[in-house]
């Protein structure tokens, strides 16, 4: 057991080595270690939200919400099916739950129903390979002459993963344009996208970015009729402005154009009022659209809509032919900026809500590690104190041990680019508390060998030779203990388990090989006859 | 020079007939944490119960509590709690779950943000909504009990099986016991303090394994010994080493509480109670355990004859 061959005690120290060269970039700040030269280390370790200060949103796709535009949109494209010709009959069309259902008057056109319905079910394509393709809906045709599309389980869960992914794509897009912050965005289970931006420290601004729709589009409004009269012809729709208090529009329903048919968005200033306002261009299709009607109603009102509210109804006044204009609408400077970023990124596929939002202001981040570091540094003292009491020599190499094991569950933390949370400096903690334990045992052990009457090197030997069984039972349970928290849990049981895993790791090794070898150098050094424990 | 001896070498506490009282404290306590639990319940904080948290810091050192009390009354949002942490000026406000589902939660926090924007910092905010908060509670109990069944599944191999249903009663006892310390203070139970809990099982396995091993290394040793004193051997052999981890251990956590600050006081305080639990909990309930499951002697020895072999 006290015996090392010079290539194991090489490898040892290169291991503690490398650990302390890793762990070393962590007490400097930022600056200084970007001004070190290339060959030495500098990846710092990520600290977590809680510590560093930070925003923190999860978002859910709103099912609900995008099931019934969804299904809307689904009722006018079976519409046009139908008015194809020959025309088919048919009574009831309209959204019945999660699908859309009518009744077909002539029976003996069932077939002629089903085919032409058949390409709205939508296949999507999965994204396993040789996954089987999925439909969106199911399509029944009743022989009575009920025909029902509905939402199957696997079709609405497969558009879900399809918006989640579209929406992470847009988000990135968003936020690139912002510049400042690098936060990261991650699915989380089939309906989330988690957004953490560490450092962040008003988190309106980032919130307006992710969570806004912005679905733009353009309709010609009614003037013809009050939006309170029941007079509205079918296929138009009342929304209110944005003005307080709200005025409400009569539209068509069809857009005119959509955001899709913007090619670029810029915030500049109206050069007649000098007031901020967003630019655009339009795709050569959208401006052919856009000119035509605007020939077509001059002098009528079309309204500019995002989100479902009006933004402004300016009149036209003459024929927009260039395929461009601006969108006015009470803006201040920033969030003209903020609509055009929108604009440029493109519209989430669906409507996202915020389930769970943590901020954490960076001064009580500062604060926790301030606090967390003096009492790591009392704490730590206090315990080399009481084991240097109770142990003497044999106590300085168990308190050079336990710090070494600290500092390699920070190197270990920083090389993974793991990151440490509050939790996650519990899960150091616990593992002192047991690294200390590894030592006590093996000491202990010792000190009643040599009681037993064995020579002092004897009981040495021996101490470490059973004390290592226990130390590797006691760590091997806890090791598969934190792992199964690390893989089941999620954000603070995580960041628990990921340094009490790794630290459980270390003390095995700390325990088996570094307190061995200084404990054998000491023995080699001073030849101890007598044990003093 | 003469150590520090906390524990006299040669101690003979029979804890084996100490179980007679032991054992029932054990069970009395883990009966009432769970008694108290279902009729009296934790105090949940927002990530089980949803809801939201601010926590701002007045520009003014000494604010007018009452009044800003009554100013966020007025905004209609139910029933608010306004308390100060630490520092006059650092308060904490706590408003209920928003009827209304997440949007609400969200147009709730805009209202107070405008109500006291002018005259405080806000550090923290957090929003917990319907729908996470019950999911972290399920999630976290389904991990604590899958960590339960692969620890039974190790220890069974590693042991006997008398071991590993000790080990894994034993560590239920220390949870139990720990959210009924929760229950008891009524401190905020929040994510940190399932983190805490998840601390408890693993010291409490890690103590529980280090007393087994021993029993175990005893049982081979001497095999004509009632089971009753050879645990009380193994127990008061290693007497020393489970006071001086537990010293360091509590001396660890009370410099935590003490200097470490706000946030994780509660969360040390529930530590602290832990580590004494888990202890009490591998002496008095884990190994008397293996008296009462019957743990045969000459299946130690079994096994130790297939290990020598595999030795050799």
């Amino acid at each position: 057991m006290l015996h090392f061959t010079r290539w194991k005690m090489i490898a040892i120290l290169t291991v503690v080595l490398v650990g302390l060269l890793a762990a070393l970039p962590n007490l400097f700040s930022k600056e200084t270690v970007d001004s070190w030269p290339s060959w030495v280390p500098k990846r710092q370790m990520v600290l977590g939200l809680d510590l560093q200060g930070g925003a923190y949103l999860l978002y859910e796709v709103d099912r609900q919400d995008y099931v019934q535009k969804r299904l809307r949109s689904l009722v006018g494209d079976i519409r046009k099916a139908m008015l194809q010709e020959p025309r088919i009959g048919y009574s009831g069309l309209g959204v019945q739950g999660q699908g859309v259902q009518l009744r077909v008057r002539d029976l003996s056109q069932l077939d002629e129903v089903k085919k032409r319905l058949e390409p709205l079910r939508n296949q999507l394509a999965t994204s396993a390979l040789g996954g089987t393709a999925v439909n969106e809906f199911d399509l029944t045709v009743g022989s009575d002459g009920l025909v029902q599309m509905s939402y199957s389980d696997a079709g609405l869960e497969q558009r879900i993963r399809q918006i989640v992914d579209q929406s992470i794509e847009v988000i990135g897009r968003r936020i690139d344009q912002l510049g400042t912050v690098e936060p990261s965005i991650q699915r989380q289970g089939s309906d989330r996208i988690l957004v953490e931006a560490p450092g962040l420290d008003d988190p309106e601004r980032l919130k307006t970015l992710v969570g806004q729709t912005a679905q733009l589009t353009f309709h010609l409004v009614d003037t013809g009729v009050s939006p309170t009269a029941d007079t509205r012809k079918p296929g138009t729709i009342v929304l209110n402005s944005t003005d307080n208090p709200p005025v409400p529009y009569v539209l068509e329903e069809a857009p005119l154009l959509t955001g899709e048919d913007l090619t670029d968005a810029q915030a500049t200033f109206d050069s007649r009022t000098n007031e901020p306002v967003v630019s655009f261009r339009l795709s050569s299709a959208g401006a052919r659209v856009f000119g035509d009607v605007t020939a077509k109603n001059v002098n009528r009102p079309f309204a500019i809509v995002l989100d479902d509210k009006v933004i402004s109804a300016p009149v036209i006044r003459e024929p927009i032919l260039g395929g461009s204009g601006q969108i006015s609408g009470n803006f201040s400077i920033q969030s003209a900026n903020d609509l055009a970023i929108l604009l440029r990124a493109g519209s989430l596929p669906a409507k996202l809500t915020i389930v769970e939002e943590r901020n954490i202001g960076p001064g009580l981040g500062a604060d926790s590690i301030r606090s967390g570091k003096i009492a790591a540094i009392i704490g730590t003292a206090l315990v080399c104190a009481f084991m240097v009491m109770t142990y003497g020599v044999l106590g300085w190499i168990a308190n050079i041990a336990v710090i070494v094991n600290v500092i390699l569950i920070f190197s270990i933390v920083t090389i993974l680019g793991a990151t440490l949370s509050l939790p996650g400096i519990a899960g150091v903690i616990i593992t002192v508390g047991t690294a200390v334990d590894s030592n006590v045992l093996i000491y202990e052990r010792i000190r009643e060998e040599y009681r037993a009457g064995r020579s002092a090197i004897a009981a040495i030997d021996a101490g470490f030779h059973k004390a290592l069984g226990t130390i590797l039972d006691a760590n091997v349970t806890t090791l598969i203990a934190a792992l199964v928290l690390f893989y089941m849990g999620s954000g603070p049981i995580r960041g628990f388990a990921v340094t009490h895993a790794i630290g459980v790791a270390t003390t095995m090794f700390t325990a088996f090989t570094f307190t061995r070898l200084m404990v054998a150098m000491w023995v080699r050094w001073r030849r101890p006859t007598k044990i003093t424990l | 020079m003469a150590h520090l001896r906390i524990v006299p070498d040669n101690t003979n506490i029979p804890f084996m007939r100490m179980r007679k009282w032991t054992f029932p404290l054990a069970a009395f306590l883990s009966v009432m944490s769970v008694i108290l639990f279902f009729t009296v319940g934790p105090n949940y904080g927002i990530d089980f119960l949803g809801g939201t948290v601010i926590e701002i810091q007045t520009k003014d050192e000494h604010p007018n509590l009452g009044g800003l009390r009554s100013k966020l009354n007025d905004l209609g949002l139910g029933d608010i709690q306004v308390q100060t942490i630490g520092a006059d000026n650092s308060i904490l406000i706590r408003i209920g779950q928003q009827a209304g589902g997440e949007d609400a939660q969200q147009a709730a926090i805009g209202k107070i943000r405008t109500a006291l924007v002018d005259q405080a910092e806000f550090r923290r905010t957090e929003i917990v909504g319907p729908r996470v908060s019950g999911e972290l509670a399920s999630k976290g109990t389904l991990a604590m009990l899958v960590t339960f069944a692969a620890i039974a599944i190790y220890v069974w191999f590693r042991f006997e099986w008398q071991f590993a249903v000790g080990s894994i009663i034993s560590a239920a006892n220390v949870v139990i016991m720990t959210f009924g310390f929760y229950v008891v203070t009524q401190h905020e139970f929040n994510l940190t303090s399932l983190a805490a809990i998840l601390t408890t099982i693993g010291y409490s396995l890690n103590d529980t394994v280090v007393v087994y091993d021993r029993i175990r290394e005893t049982l081979r040793k001497y095999k004509k010994i009632p089971l009753g004193d050879l645990i009380d051997r193994a127990i008061n052999d290693m007497l020393g080493r489970t006071v001086i981890t537990t010293v360091t251990t509590l001396i660890a956590l009370f410099s935590l509480y003490i200097f470490g600050g706000e946030v994780i006081q509660s969360f040390t305080l529930a530590m602290i109670f832990g580590v004494l639990a888990a202890i009490f909990s591998s002496v008095c309930v884990a190994a008397p355990i293996l008296i009462y499951f019957g743990v045969r002697q000459d299946q130690m020895t079994k096994k130790e004859d297939v290990e020598a072999a595999g030795k050799a």
